[in-house]
């Protein structure tokens, strides 16, 4: 009681928020996310450009079905500091792209498509959110311009550990929860939700792969569930109707299908006549995962270099600031 | 600022011309070259010259974005996003802004700590105090307001949550409430309206402040330094000129506080916001959990702690205000902690109660995090209104060195307190 009090001051507008708590609920059973390697890890990390080439191959081969990249626009492609496609190359490309841009009016008053060139966004196939939620049956297919800086991990440690691990990931750099959180889930689409069986308290207990084998226990699939304080049972969330189980999406349900998988992809081949790189789902995964991290956050050469140039300078300036005051206060006691 | 004398002296004609009609470079050389700083002053003191810094730097910087901003509720998000992919060095401008709002916090937490630890809201400085209590209220509001701006989903639902903190005074008088959320908002929701309003008062803000620091200056340069002993100043031989001695130390505290403000800068300038900010703004979608930025999370707390709507705007409110009335609440007549074992106690205890609100700010409002907030919320107020005026009272405070000098050059040295005056004698 004294709980719903509690939220119920909060605010007028958080009626909404109330609807939330049991997704929040359902998130914190979500799959514990690891964080991974990456080539622009922390301080010292940097866009590998041949990932991005590969990233945005998938890119274009997957995503590009459903997702828009309206803040990258062709010539970013060639520019230093990400995938540096040649200008040729990249003007090819757009005339070639499946999602023509809008222009106009022209002389007659008429708006008209035409192919991109250089200086145009990266469009999705859709014209609007209205026509793209139309043909998903009401699932919109976000825009991943931002994907890799608008998603996080959260942290799942003790509270005595949390400001040591802040302190840890200010002192490394760590910044790159967004793409550790878009590559599992990229990778951990399940073909079913994982199977629970009731105790006599009604509680959910996760089950045995034999267990839920066995018709006769009854197991139940749940994307995520709720734990029940006061001694009711447990509340299992069944997949929806058209969703796909997600193991890293909060809630577990994901209206996306599972869009990369081993060889969906053709990489070239390199000099010894092998693929440049593996043709595995992780591999796609972890290459169009960097792409978007450089979509999100495209001047991260950049700043990390000018970064390292500011640090020398103010460090180098630090210490003889240091010196100069120790001389003049030499003569006096302080 | 008549309180110190100026020995300034025109070199040329046209300075000694330029004096006699504005001797503004009289009372410059008076009040920040040979301004009297007291000689014991540590690295703590450095942070009023960083938050100058602060505070042009936020001037500059945002001056420029405004340049390039669109405060609209559709275009807003996406002339950010233009900043910092297509304005040369935008992506530097806009991440020295956005880490320059937290660094501007973590200097002016540590400044008032400094201030509480040493006692420098003392008789004769009370006002001076006040003035840096009213700039840490219109810091709090420019930061409010500015990070309404890139109209991201924490934006819109923060700007959400705390404008209708003001409907709970509708407990009071019925409708008053709801009347200035209407006000404040232009319209029957948070729009664009809101967003553009926000935008003026985020650009004129910091112009009070600007005055305010005039007047905190000013106030500072008529009571004097305070400084680690609390001791008054009593001979010239207990300061130094501010320039160079003060000047030299400044910087050397500015400079380590920069490399700290550019390893944010450069190499995590989104690690003190929220991942939800890069989603644009919608009304429709609520964030599994709102929360402000990091140093407004004590606060935020202290809010969510009581459990009543108006209760937790009046302690939040409190909880701010609390502090005009500080030198008041100390009985003590001994400043610095440094002779106040148990007040120096209490002063931890208190940095750790603001650290633990923090991070229970951060938390969603369900136990255990509600009772931990409930108790050190009862904990922040105990220090103010219970530590502050009781032990003052009871605590027998250490024996204080006589004079600033002798407690620099120490009892041992063999030399006559008062005869060790001269500042160039080693």
């Amino acid at each position: 009681m004294r709980n719903v009090t509690m939220r119920t001051y909060l605010l007028l507008a958080a009626l909404p928020l109330l609807a939330v708590q049991a997704v929040h609920a359902a998130a914190s059973e979500a799959a514990h996310i690891e964080r991974e390697e990456w080539s622009f890890s922390g301080i010292k990390g940097r866009y590998d450009k041949n990932q991005l080439q590969r990233g945005f191959q998938v890119y274009q081969a997957v995503c590009s079905n459903c997702h828009g990249l309206s803040r990258i626009y062709f010539r970013n492609l060639v520019q230093p500091g990400g995938p540096e496609f040649p200008e040729d190359a990249v003007k090819a490309l757009a005339a070639s792209w499946a999602n023509k841009i809008t222009d106009g009016p022209d002389d007659a008053g008429k708006m008209f498509e035409r192919a991109p060139r250089l200086p145009d966004p990266i469009r999705g196939p859709f014209k609007n959110e209205q026509e793209a939620r139309a043909t998903f049956n009401g699932a919109y297919p976000p825009d991943l311009s931002v994907m890799a800086k608008a998603r996080n991990l959260e942290y799942h440690g003790s509270w005595f550990g949390h400001p040591g691990s802040m302190l840890k990931d200010i002192a490394t750099g760590y910044q790159e929860g967004g793409a550790d959180y878009i590559h599992a889930l990229l990778v951990n689409y399940k073909d079913q939700p994982p199977a629970y069986l009731r105790d006599e308290m009604g509680k959910l207990i996760s089950a045995s792969d034999a267990d839920a084998a066995d018709k006769t226990k009854k197991a139940e699939r749940c994307v995520s569930i709720v734990h029940s304080e006061d001694g009711k049972p447990d509340t299992c969330n069944k997949l929806g109707e058209g969703m796909n189980y997600n193991a890293a999406f909060p809630g577990g349900q994901i209206a996306m299908v599972q869009p990369l998988g081993d060889g969906s992809v053709t990489y070239q081949n390199g000099p010894d006549g092998k693929p440049v790189a593996p043709l595995t789902m992780d591999q796609y995964s972890r290459d169009v995962t960097a792409f978007l991290m450089w979509t999100a956050d495209p001047s991260l050469n950049t700043r990390k270099s000018i970064g390292w140039q500011v640090m020398l300078y103010l460090l180098i300036t630090t210490v003889l600031l240091y010196l100069g005051k120790k001389r003049i206060w030499s003569k006096v006691e302080h | 600022m008549a309180h110190n004398e100026s020995s300034y002296q025109p070199k040329s004609r046209f300075a000694k011309w330029w004096d006699e009609r504005l001797p503004v470079a009289r009372m410059m050389h008076g009040q920040f070259v040979e301004f009297p700083t007291p000689r014991n002053l540590n690295y703590m003191w450095t942070f009023g010259g960083i938050l100058m810094f602060c505070l042009a730097a936020q001037i500059v910087t945002g001056v420029v974005l405004a340049m390039h901003f669109t405060p609209s509720a559709a275009e807003a998000f996406n002339s950010v996003q233009h900043i910092k992919r297509d304005v040369n060095y935008g992506w530097m401008i806009q991440a020295f802004h956005a880490v320059g709002a937290s660094m501007f916090f973590v200097a002016v937490y540590l400044h008032i700590f400094r201030g509480l630890y040493y006692g420098s809201y003392k008789a004769p400085r009370e006002v001076l105090w006040i003035l840096g209590v009213l700039i840490f209220l219109a810091m709090m509001a420019t930061a409010f307001l500015g990070y309404a701006l890139p109209w991201g989903q924490m934006s819109f639902w923060g700007v959400t949550v705390i404008t209708n903190l003001f409907s709970s005074l509708n407990e009071i008088i019925p409708g008053m409430g709801t009347g200035i959320v209407e006000w404040l908002w232009g319209g029957y929701a948070v729009t664009g309206v809101t967003l553009n309003r926000f935008f003026s008062l985020h650009y004129l803000l910091p112009f009070v402040i600007a005055g305010l620091v005039i007047l905190h200056i000013w106030a500072l340069h008529v009571a004097g330094q305070n400084n680690p002993t609390g001791l008054d100043v009593k001979a010239k031989s207990d300061t130094v000129p501010m320039y160079p001695f003060a000047i030299a130390k400044d910087a050397v505290g500015m400079f380590v506080f920069l490399l700290l403000f550019a390893w944010f800068v450069f190499f995590m300038p989104d690690y003190l916001g929220h991942a939800d900010n890069f989603t644009p703004a919608n009304p429709l979608v609520t964030p599994p959990h709102i929360v402000p930025e990091w140093y407004f999370l004590p606060f935020y707390a202290i809010l969510r702690a009581i459990p009543s709507k108006l209760g937790g705007v009046v302690a939040m409110v409190s909880a701010v205000l609390i502090l005009l009335f500080v030198p008041w609440l100390d009985t003590s007549r001994v400043r610095s902690a440094k002779y106040r074992p148990w007040y120096k106690l209490a002063f931890w205890a208190f940095v750790f109660t603001c650290v633990a609100l923090g991070w229970l700010g951060s938390k969603p409002a369900e136990q255990p995090y509600v009772f931990w907030s409930q108790f050190f919320t009862l904990a922040y107020f105990a220090f103010f209104l219970i530590a502050l005026p009781v032990l003052g009272l009871i605590e027998t405070p250490r024996t204080l060195p006589r004079s600033i000098s002798e407690s620099v050059l120490g009892s041992g040295s063999g030399m006559p307190v008062g005869a060790a005056a001269s500042p160039e004698k080693r």
